[in-house]
C-alpha cells in the first residue's frame, strides 16, 4: 500500500497534492480505493463550485459501498478530472496519479497545516 | 454440500429474440363476432405502431419454458434459507394468500361506492388499530407502499408539526448506523441529514447525541434495535433529551421483529415510526413485492396523517374521511397495496397476541445461536447479546485473502442466499445474519456448518472459495463491469 510523501492527507481519507503555489489536487488514497473496492461511479461537482474545508464535494459509488468525497481545504472547483465518468476504474489502478477527482484553487493554502503528513496518515489507515 | 442446492437439470436460457418461425403462433381466442375495426381510423396517428421489427413469433410452450427456465435461477425464502440481514426474509404463510384471493377482495373496483367497500375498509380500520396496539401508538396510515416512502410520510408530518409550532428547523440527526434511506428521506423532505457517531458499543453515543442536538434538528432517525442488531438500551434517555431540545423521534421499524409483543415504540418514547408489513408481517418481499410501510403516530402528529383516512359511523358504517385540512396529503392511490395489508391482517389474526410474542423469542435465540455456533470461526465485532440479528466480519479469513465477497459466493454453493454484506457501513467487511423465527434447528444447523465448512476452507484452500460459485447456471460475475458499464437494453431495442 502507498503513502506518498509528498502528499497532505485528511482523515477521511483525501490526498491533496498542491501546484502552483495555490492549486489543490484532490483525489481519495490507496487505502481507501481498497476499502471501497471496485469503483463504478465517482460523482464530481460542477467546475465553479465553492467548498468549504470538510465540506462533502461527491460520492464514490464502489460495488460494496456508496462514500461521500470531503473537501480536506477550501476552494473553488477548477477542474475535475474528465477521465473518470469513463473510466472510473483509474481511482482503483492510479489513485495518486490518474485517478485524481478534483482540483481547487485554494481560498487559504495555510489549511494545508491542518491536514496529515504521509507518516501521521499511514498510522491511521493501519489502526483502522 | 450441506445445503439443499443440487438439482438434476439446470437450463441455460438466452434472449427469446431470434427465436421461433414467422407462422408459429401460441393460443389464437375465438372470432368474437363483433365487426373488425380498422386502428387507423379509430385511434390518432401519433398512437399506432407500425409492424415490430424482429419480434418473435412462438408458440405457447416455448414462451412458459422461457419464463419459467429464468424464474428457476431465482432464488427464494420458499426454497432454504434466507438470512438477509435487517430484511427479515421470513416465510410467508399460505393461510395470507388464500385469505388475499377471497373474492370479495380480489373483485372490488377501487371506484366502487363507499357502501360496497365496507369489507375492505373494515380490514384496513381493524389493521390500523392493532398496529396501533402493537406499536403502543395512537394512530396510523397505512397508505405507503415501503419502509422509505413510510419515512418520507413521516418526517414530512414531523415538518408540518413543527411548522405549526414556527419553525421547521433544518437539521436531522442519523446514527451512523442508519439505514441508507433514512438520511435519503431527510434530505427528500428538504433537511440536512446530519451523521451522529455511534459509540464504542455500537450504540447512539449520549454524549454526542447532547452535543449535536439543537435548536435547528427537527428530529432523530434512530433504529430500534439497530442494525447491528443491538437494542439501543438507552432510547427513553434519548427520546427525553430530543424532546426537551424541541425535536421529535422518529423510528425506522425495520426491526420490529425483535420485539414484537415484547416492546413497543409508544412505551420509548417515539413520536412516529414505520413498520415494514413485507418483513415483520410476513407478507411477500422483494421480487414477490409489493411492500408496504404503514406509519404509526402519536396524537400530536395524527391531523397531519394522509388523507383519506377510514372512519367508522355510529351506526357502524365505514366511511373515507377527505376532509384533513391539516394533512400532508396523499401518499398512494386509493387504499395503499390493500393486497399486501389483507396479507398482515390475517397473519395478525392467525398469530394472535401470543404467537405474536412467540415470534420475538423464536427471532433472538435463533440469532443468538447462530451468534454462538459461530463465534469460533468468525470476528464479531460488538460483545454481549444479540437481538434478532447479528453481525460478523471476515477479519480471521482477510488474512488467507478470503473476503465477505467471497464467502457470499460460497455459501451460495451451499444453497444458501449469502446474508447482506458490507452493511452497517461503520464495520468493516460485514456480514449481517438474520434467521427470523421461521427457522428450524435443522435449518440452522446447517447453515452453521456451511459457514464453518468455509470458513475451514478459507485456511486451507482459499482458493476454492474464491472460485465460488461454482454451482449456478453463471459463475462468479464481474459486478464492476456489469456496474461500470451496464448494458441495460435488449438486442429488439437497439
Amino acid at each position: 500500500m502507498e503513502f506518498p510523501k509528498d502528499l497532505k492527507y485528511s482523515k477521511e481519507h483525501e490526498w491533496v497534492r498542491v501546484e502552483d503555489g495555490d492549486t489543490a489536487i484532490i483525489g481519495i488514497t490507496d487505502f481507501a480505493q481498497d476499502e471501497l473496492g471496485d469503483i463504478v461511479f465517482v460523482e464530481a461537482p460542477k467546475v465553479g463550485r465553492d467548498l468549504k474545508a470538510g465540506e462533502s464535494f461527491g460520492v464514490a459509488e464502489s460495488v460494496k459501498t456508496v462514500s461521500d468525497l470531503y473537501s480536506p481545504v477550501a476552494g473553488q472547483v477548477i477542474e475535475v478530472n474528465p477521465e473518470l465518468e469513463g473510466s472510473p476504474e483509474l481511482v482503483n489502478e492510479s489513485p495518486f496519479d490518474k485517478g485524481w477527482i478534483i482540483k481547487l484553487k485554494m481560498e487559504d493554502p495555510k489549511e494545508l497545516e491542518n491536514l496529515l503528513s504521509a507518516q501521521d496518515y499511514r498510522n491511521l489507515a493501519q489502526k483502522g | 454440500m450441506s445445503g439443499q442446492s443440487q438439482r438434476g437439470i439446470n437450463f441455460t436460457e438466452g434472449e427469446i429474440f431470434g427465436r421461433g418461425a414467422p407462422d408459429r403462433e401460441g393460443y389464437t381466442p375465438p372470432r368474437s363476432g363483433l365487426p373488425a375495426i380498422d386502428p387507423e381510423s379509430a385511434l390518432p396517428a401519433g398512437t399506432l405502431r407500425g409492424q415490430l421489427e424482429g419480434f418473435p413469433s412462438l408458440s405457447e410452450p416455448e414462451v412458459t419454458r422461457h419464463y419459467t427456465r429464468m424464474s428457476q435461477w431465482n432464488f427464494a425464502v420458499d426454497l432454504n434459507f434466507y438470512p438477509l440481514g435487517s430484511c427479515t426474509m421470513k416465510y410467508n404463510p399460505r393461510i395470507n394468500e388464500a385469505v388475499a384471493r377471497i373474492g370479495g377482495f380480489t373483485t372490488l373496483h377501487p371506484m366502487a361506492p363507499q357502501e360496497q367497500a365496507q369489507g375492505t375498509l373494515q380490514v384496513i380500520d381493524d389493521l390500523e388499530k392493532w398496529l396501533c396496539q402493537i406499536s403502543g401508538m395512537d394512530a396510523a396510515t397505512l397508505q405507503p407502499a415501503a419502509g422509505a416512502q413510510g419515512e418520507l410520510v413521516g418526517l414530512l408530518m414531523i415538518r408540518a408539526a413543527l411548522t405549526a409550532r414556527g419553525n421547521p428547523r433544518k437539521k436531522v440527526l442519523l446514527p451512523d448506523s442508519s439505514h441508507g434511506t433514512n438520511p435519503a428521506s431527510a434530505v427528500y423532505c428538504g433537511y440536512e441529514a446530519v451523521t451522529l457517531p455511534s459509540g464504542p458499543d455500537g450504540r447512539v453515543d449520549m454524549a454526542q447525541l447532547d452535543r449535536l442536538m439543537d435548536d435547528e434538528t427537527a428530529a432523530l432517525m434512530v433504529t430500534n434495535p439497530n442494525t447491528l442488531g443491538i437494542f439501543e438500551s438507552d432510547i427513553i434517555q434519548i427520546s427525553k433529551l430530543v424532546h426537551d431540545r424541541g425535536g421529535f423521534i422518529y423510528c425506522d421499524g425495520a426491526n420490529l421483529n425483535a420485539f414484537l409483543g415484547k416492546a413497543r415504540f409508544g412505551d420509548m418514547g417515539v413520536d412516529v415510526a414505520h413498520v415494514n408489513l413485507h418483513k415483520t408481517f410476513s407478507t411477500p418481499h422483494g421480487g414477490g413485492g409489493p411492500g408496504s410501510g404503514p406509519v404509526v403516530v402519536k396524537q400530536e402528529l395524527a391531523p397531519y396523517l394522509p388523507f383519506p383516512v377510514v372512519a367508522q359511523g355510529d351506526d357502524g358504517a365505514y366511511s373515507l374521511e377527505y376532509d384533513r385540512p391539516q394533512s400532508v396529503g396523499r401518499a398512494h392511490g386509493f387504499f395503499g397495496n390493500t393486497g399486501v395489508l389483507l396479507r398482515a391482517a390475517a397473519y395478525i389474526l392467525s398469530m394472535g397476541p401470543q404467537g405474536l410474542a412467540q415470534v420475538a423469542e423464536a427471532a433472538v435465540v435463533n440469532a443468538n445461536y447462530i451468534r454462538a455456533r459461530l463465534g469460533d470461526h468468525y470476528h464479531i465485532p460488538y460483545p454481549g447479546r444479540c437481538m434478532h440479528e447479528l453481525v460478523i466480519t471476515d477479519k480471521l479469513q482477510s488474512e488467507y485473502g478470503v473476503s465477505t465477497l467471497d464467502i457470499a459466493k460460497a455459501l451460495i454453493d451451499r444453497g444458501f442466499h449469502p446474508p447482506t454484506i458490507y452493511f452497517p457501513t461503520i464495520t468493516r467487511g460485514a456480514m449481517m445474519i438474520e434467521p427470523t423465527e421461521t427457522e428450524s434447528l435443522e435449518t440452522l444447523d446447517s447453515f452453521c456448518e456451511a459457514m464453518i465448512e468455509i470458513a475451514d476452507l478459507a485456511k486451507a484452500d482459499p482458493e476454492s472459495i474464491k472460485a465460488a460459485p461454482v454451482t449456478t447456471v453463471r459463475t462468479r460475475l464481474d459486478e464492476a463491469t456489469a456496474a461500470r458499464r451496464p448494458q441495460l437494453r435488449c438486442s429488439l431495442c437497439g
